[in-house]
């Protein structure tokens, strides 16, 4: 067993308690920060595929700015104690188990959980495929498909923002 | 008799067998957590003696010395204090908050370049390795990362301890990191457009060129070559503002105003966990300003490349330009009042911002302009700084495992030594089209 294998198994154990955890505890801001603990352990599983660039843009972007605002949000609502946003009598939870049942049984019966696909290259290979230099330039090369869908995007997020500024400012 | 001298630095690469160059990440680590944690009590004694001089007052004058035993007795006295605690508080985050602070501000560390460190193969061929811990393609994401994750030791105080105050000053911190990251990032943008990496190394090493192609062989690497200057000025005004105002420091000192808040986010913290709190807040100092050294002032080159300058080993510049950037803290501290909320955020938003975006654009405009202007005329490759850029990736290397192993450990020669042979221009002139404009 590798270095790297163990790595993986400790990390997969503690993300995907985190995980658990997230959905399972009452307080809000506990469960938001046991998301970002499930996001560190996913940047720690980027760097074991050698992706260092994807593993430091997940923890600034998603560790460092999303759920920073979360727990803002969180704490300026101040939702007070846990136990008054348990919802009772709902009809929430039993659809929410069948269906989560329906997904297992989606899965098993289409094998995708048996059949998955193995890696074609070792970590040693790809190891420079991760950097910032060959994923911009990849990123930027016209022969390849990425280009276009990429400034699409920055324009999608002008128009995110543009649109956000309006909302805010319109009883100005 | 100085060539002797410059000798004595050169080491070879196997020392009994011992391959010295893999040592050195571990040299690197030791020594970084071993100055960040000896120069903390020094630091505050620094602190509050410029402070004390600047306001014509005496400062610390009792324990040893000009009072430089007082941080001493300082820690002392927090260590035996009792670690009250108060009510209703969450109790496993109340805990974990100052750790999760100090750890954070400490390992950012690991990617700071401290010093090139130079070898000999056994067949007499130079070259050399930095002294840094990471020395990762990432190097200056990996710091950003972990600043932008300090918010969460304060944030995780201020709202664990039940206080108005402590959650008031962590949600203030918070904003304030979160608003001023942006211009910080943008004035670091600037830089890595001109050297086209990531990698801090590298970034120095681009700082390590002619200003323009006859100059004399002591401006290599000098002051007019690092990046303050060649950004033209506005990025590293733009940075410096945005690291005080990420430390959380006066005159941005929001978060802990004594006036408004009693402490901030650790009003309720007492003994070490206040102890460490502290220590998080001035090891953010030390990163902040070292970063600021290695992007903008050259890291570990000397001002000038004679010879009183170059026999002082690079760390102890890197060490000078960071205490540079300590001063500049505490004359700060001494001259100017703490700023209003809203004038704060104003200032982030509405003046770094802006300005921070339209220099990228000015400074993206003006390396595109010269590589067209010399398609054009390739006389004004010799008023430009003569630099080599990196913008070619390492190839995939296709070799065996092992073999990719001791290529990845094996640092690349380099072909400039500053050591072995001073005085000759060594990186030949060849300034070659970003690869993006290759069709």
């Amino acid at each position: 067993m590798s270095g790297e294998s163990v790595g993986f198994w400790i990390l997969s154990l503690i993300s995907v308690f985190s995980a658990i955890m997230m959905i399972v505890t009452k307080n809000p801001v506990r469960s938001a920060l046991n998301l970002v603990i499930t996001f560190l352990c996913v940047a720690v599983f980027y760097i074991l595929m050698s992706a260092q660039f994807l593993a430091a843009v997940q923890v600034i972007v998603y560790a460092g700015a999303i759920m920073v605002l979360f727990l803002f949000v969180i704490m300026l609502l101040n939702l007070g104690s846990p136990e008054a946003l348990i919802e009772k009598g709902t009809i929430q939870k039993p659809i929410a188990v069948g269906l989560g049942i329906f997904f297992v049984v989606l899965l098993i019966w289409s094998q995708a959980l048996i059949t998955l696909p193995q890696a074609e290259s070792r970590a040693e290979v790809t190891q420079f495929q991760g950097t910032v230099e060959a994923i911009g330039l990849s990123l930027f090369n016209p022969k390849l498909p990425w280009l276009f869908p990429f400034e699409i995007t920055s324009i999608l997020l002008l128009v995110a923002v543009i649109g956000a500024i309006v909302m805010a400012k319109r009883k100005v | 008799m100085l060539e002797k001298f410059n000798h004595l630095f050169i080491f070879p690469e196997y020392f009994h067998g011992v391959h010295l160059p893999s040592l050195v990440p571990y040299i690197a680590v030791v020594g970084c957590v071993g100055f960040i944690l000896t120069i903390l009590p020094m630091l505050i004694w620094i602190e509050r003696v410029v402070l004390a001089l600047m306001q014509d007052r005496s400062g610390p004058n009792r324990v040893g010395p000009r009072g430089l035993l007082q941080s001493t007795a300082d820690v002392v006295k927090l260590f035996f204090k009792e670690d009250a605690r108060p009510k209703n508080i969450d109790v496993s985050l109340y805990h974990i908050a100052p750790s999760i602070a100090v750890i954070t501000s400490i390992s950012a560390a690991a990617t700071l370049p401290l010093q090139n460190i130079h070898f000999e193969h056994a067949n007499g061929v130079p070259f050399t390795v930095p002294l840094t811990a990471g020395n990762v393609n990432i190097g200056l994401l990996y710091i950003l990362a972990m600043s932008s994750l300090q918010v969460y030791g304060v944030v995780m105080a201020g709202w664990s301890s039940n206080n108005k105050y402590s959650l008031l000053g962590g949600l203030r911190a918070s904003a304030q990191l979160i608003s001023y990251e942006l211009a910080m990032g943008l004035a670091l943008l600037c830089v890595i457009v001109m050297a086209g990496s990531l990698q801090l190394n590298k970034i120095v090493d681009s700082q390590n060129i002619l200003p323009f192609a006859g100059a004399p062989e002591i401006l290599r690497g000098s002051v007019l070559c690092w990046f303050w200057i060649r950004s033209l000025i506005v990025p590293v005004v733009v940075y410096t503002i945005a690291m005080i105002a990420e430390t959380n420091r006066a005159p941005f000192d929001l978060p802990e105003a004594e006036s408004e808040l009693v402490a901030g986010f650790h009003t309720e913290y007492t003994s070490l966990k206040f102890a460490m709190f502290f220590t998080a807040e001035y090891v953010a100092m030390l990163i902040v300003s070292g970063l600021n050294a290695a992007m903008f002032w050259g890291g570990p080159l000397p001002p000038l490349n004679v010879v009183p300058f170059t026999l002082i080993p690079g760390f102890v510049w890197m060490i000078i330009k960071i205490m540079g950037g300590v001063f500049f803290y505490t004359w700060l501290r001494g001259t100017l009042p703490r700023l209003r909320y809203d004038a704060l955020m104003n200032l982030g938003w509405k003046r770094l911002l802006p300005i921070g975006l339209v220099w990228l654009f000015i400074i993206a405009g003006m390396n595109l302009g010269t590589d067209l202007l010399i398609e054009r005329y390739p006389a004004v490759k010799n008023l430009v700084p003569q630099e080599a850029r990196f913008t070619e990736p390492e190839a995939p290397s296709s070799a065996s495992p092992g073999q990719a192993d001791a290529a990845a450990d094996e640092p690349e020669p380099v072909q400039y030594n500053a050591l072995s042979n001073p005085g000759q221009p060594a990186i030949p002139i060849s300034r070659t089209l970003p690869a993006r404009r290759v069709r």
